[in-house]
């Protein structure tokens, strides 16, 4: 199929998590997050405890999704970028290698300008990982650990 | 595409609910969402018209368990049935590990339900995938509507190829956990044998 599996391993989170702790105090940030283009959730920084992480991460995928097919009906590669403005807190999108996408949701307290500029640059540090990363998970001698399942494992999941 | 995080030991997966308009995919999620204990889900979001017609997708996160020390969670959508939606229907397709088809059986529905299996088909093949080759459950839905095809025939029409199929009434609830069940089966024993997305 088309879709290379997405795998995290600690040593990659560990830099992913590094990025974002980073982008959240250099930007002023609130919340900073990274997820796949399929909506699942890869990492989280700033104030996430208020917030419901796994709907907005579905949201913004979905979100990025009909902005690609947007951009795809006007013969366009993509838009890398969007911004979402809002009374007290505003919203920048930003697709990094066409492959994850890094959301950060900021106050009064900085501005666009400084978000972007961030954001550039920890957008080239997470490229080069998500690369390296997917080598990783293509090279053949990568082994998925759900070889080992047994049919009684699946089944025991829906016992009641 | 499935997320297995070794860090967090979860593995995510993601299920779409295909079929024609009003067959009864949402109720399926909402079904599953009233029933489930509030530990094992997250919120449903529907993004829907003023008149409870999907728009783009509904969106319910479920916790199924562990297994061998992983968690296991399934993200479950639907598409928009109706046929001028077809753009977001292909977007939703994208990194689906598992398809869940929702037949109407009421007999007038029978071609919308053809013409439907047909656009899963079509969507599908552009993104690369195969239906033949992807976890895929057929469910019946509408058993209790009094204009109804026998089973025998919707399985002629909609499932010559014979993958798992359910009879349902998904507003009552009948068939839906057996038609999940099976569709997240198939997808993690997809997933055993490496196939999943990869």
């Amino acid at each position: 199929m088309t879709n290379p599996q997405m795998v995290m391993y600690e040593e990659e989170f560990n830099q992913i998590q590094a990025i974002v702790d980073r982008l959240v105090r250099e930007a002023n940030a609130q919340v900073v997050f990274i997820i796949d283009k399929n909506g699942q959730l890869i990492a989280s920084a700033g104030e996430t405890d208020q917030l419901d992480t796994t709907s907005l991460a579905s949201l913004t995928a979905g979100n990025i999704a009909a902005t690609g097919g947007i951009a795809k009906l006007l013969r366009e590669n993509e838009f890398a970028a969007q911004f979402h403005e809002g009374e007290k807190s505003n919203v920048h999108i930003q697709l990094v290698g066409n492959r994850v996408i890094l959301v950060v949701i900021f106050g009064h307290n900085t501005t666009l300008g400084l978000v972007r500029l961030r954001v550039k640059k920890a957008s080239e540090q997470l490229n080069a990982i998500f690369e390296a990363l997917l080598a990783k998970v293509q090279d053949p001698a990568h082994e998925t650990p759900f070889a080992e399942i047994t049919d009684d494992d699946i089944d025991n999941l829906f016992n009641d | 595409m499935s997320f297995i995080n070794y860090l967090s030991r979860e593995i995510n997966c993601k299920i779409v609910y295909y079929g024609p308009g009003l067959c009864g995919k949402t109720t399926n999620l909402q079904y599953i969402y009233n029933k489930t204990n509030p530990d094992a889900k997250g919120k449903m979001i529907s993004l829907a018209t003023e008149t409870e017609r999907t728009l783009f997708f509904d969106f319910l996160p479920l916790a199924l368990g562990e297994i061998r020390g992983f968690k296991t969670r399934f993200h479950l959508y639907t598409v928009p049935g109706q046929v001028f939606y077809d753009a977001s229907r292909k977007l939703i397709l994208k990194g689906v590990d598992g398809v869940v088809f929702v037949a109407d059986s009421q007999i007038a529905r029978m071609e919308a339900n053809i013409e439907s299996m047909e656009n899963l088909r079509t969507n599908l093949a552009e993104q690369g995938y195969s239906l033949d080759k992807l976890p895929y459950v057929i469910q019946y839905n509408k058993r209790d509507m009094p204009s109804i095809a026998p089973v025998e025939e919707l399985r002629n029409l909609l499932n010559p190829q014979g993958v798992p199929d359910f009879e349902a009434i998904a507003k009552d609830g009948d068939g839906v956990f057996d038609t999940l069940k099976a569709i997240a089966k198939l997808v993690l024993t997809e997933l055993k044998r490496g196939g999943a997305g990869g």
